[in-house]
């Protein structure tokens, strides 16, 4: 049987939340929390959502919306065009390239793989805005970037798999 | 599922893969050309980043308002706590600024007297916008903010944005109801100043952490620590005599600057229209080659 055209829109306005929920994380990151520091060192949220998503659901992530989520970045906190993007894409390449080795694998594995990969982002990122920038740019805040990162993504996890749960089953 | 179907998703899965591979190297090219063209055409994007900012602005300006009213609301507590010590502090500076004042209203009345004589062009009046800060980059390697006013508030590229405490940097790219604020701190950010007291001339320029440096000295001369720093107005850009920061730090790795004004605390701030677009045209004229 064919499914209804109300089915459908359903399932479509579903299978567009994982980006949504990572376009929110975007938002969430550029709000100001007016506390001393915090600025440089707010985790990198939307690098939790590429990867999970990439993951977990890849077909409902694909390379395009990981694209205009890495453009979208760099507009709104106003890194040169492209170096988001370009981190963006490395990990949802390297998460899909490992996604059989993570397949049926506990969470702390999964997690153990987001820290390599973020510390790989992060360094990626540094090293292109120094070559951008023709000097060396200070790395201390990516440090305790990076850590937060880290320590928030089992948090997000725990929600995004709740989310999937709840409306991305596969029916 | 039957046969045919089958067959066809054999042949189909192949070509789906490697479409999907080609499209994620194309993305990844296409990634690449983009930081190409923004490192040789600075000015590219600036239009789209703006219009993007504006597109998000509106969300932003409402997400942030409620962190506000919190910070606002612990902030309200803190001083309670301290509302004696605040007092006594209070006190004593106001003794100490009244002074200050007759000693300025005295140097007033002379400064108009000598200009008089002298039939000295006073610098242009200076107007500002008040703005709300509702977007902090948010990340280690750029320190941008976006602003809630635009051109239609009479934001334009260049303006010098400021608290009571001083500098606290200027309008990168302007869109109709917003605007990025880039900080003393960003790397891409120089700022002409003069040492108040020996009126020699520098370049504050940002690290990306939490101190500046001073560059561009003269040979010579050497900064030393509680030298203030205040904008020179070269280039026309800035009013000149705005507060900068003060020298913090001097090594033989260069001279650190301490900024007066603290970011990361910033609600509202003054975006002071100089009258002058200084900025723009040396920017233009120099990616056209000629000097100014």
């Amino acid at each position: 049987m064919k499914p209804s055209f109300w089915h459908r829109v359903d399932r479509f306005a579903r299978d567009l939340t994982p980006f949504a929920l990572t376009f929110l994380l975007l938002v969430i990151n550029a709000i100001p929390f007016h506390i001393p520091g915090f600025a440089q060192v707010v985790p990198l949220l939307s690098l939790i959502g590429i990867y999970f998503w990439a993951v977990y659901r890849p077909d409902l992530m694909p390379a395009a919306a990981v694209f205009l989520i890495g453009i979208l970045h760099d507009f709104i906190t106003g890194l040169p065009l492209g170096v988001s993007a370009l981190v963006f894409l490395a990990v949802q390449g390297v998460a899909i390239a490992q996604r059989s080795f993570f397949s049926g694998k506990s969470f702390v594995i999964v997690w153990f793989g987001f820290i390599i990969v973020a510390a790989g982002a992060l360094l990626l990122e540094w090293l292109i805005l120094s070559l951008l920038s023709g000097q060396f740019i200070q790395p201390h805040s990516a440090f305790y970037q990076f850590g937060l990162t880290v320590a928030l993504f089992p948090v997000l996890s725990w929600l995004f798999t709740r989310w999937q749960q709840a409306f991305l089953q596969v029916d | 599922m039957n046969d045919r179907e089958r067959s066809i998703s054999r042949i189909a899965a192949p070509i789906r893969t490697f479409a999907q591979r080609f499209a994620y190297i194309g993305l990844i090219v296409t990634a690449a050309a983009l930081v190409l063209v923004g490192k040789m055409e600075p000015a590219a994007y600036e239009r789209a980043r703006a219009q993007v900012t504006d597109a998000v602005a509106p969300i932003l300006d409402v997400v942030s308002r409620p962190v506000e009213v919190v910070q606002d609301m612990i902030g309200e507590g803190r001083t309670l706590l301290d509302l004696r010590e605040e007092n006594a502090r209070l006190r004593a500076s106001h003794d100490r600024l009244m002074q200050w004042q007759s000693i300025a209203r005295k140097l007033e009345t002379e400064n108009k007297a000598l200009r008089e004589l002298l039939k000295f062009d006073v610098a242009p009046e200076t107007e500002s916008v008040s703005a709300r800060v509702i977007g902090d980059s948010g990340g280690a390697f750029a320190r941008t903010m976006i602003l809630n006013a635009g051109t239609r508030a009479g934001v334009s590229k260049g303006q010098a944005v400021i608290t009571g405490a001083g500098l606290v940097g200027r309008i990168q790219e302007v869109g109709l109801r917003s605007s990025r604020l880039l900080l003393l701190a960003d790397l891409n950010s120089r700022i002409p100043v003069v040492i108040e007291s020996s009126r020699v001339r520098g370049v504050v320029a940002g690290t990306n952490g939490e101190t500046l440096r001073l560059v561009h000295l003269p040979p010579d001369v050497v900064a030393a620590p509680g030298d203030r720093l205040v904008t020179s107005g070269h280039g026309g850009a800035l009013p000149p005599g705005l507060p900068v920061g003060i020298v913090s730090v001097v090594s033989d790795a260069g001279v650190e600057v301490e900024p007066f004004v603290d970011p990361s605390r910033l609600e509202i701030v003054q975006v002071l229209d100089f009258g002058l677009d200084g900025i723009i045209e040396f920017k233009s004229s120099r990616s056209s080659g000629k000097t100014k």
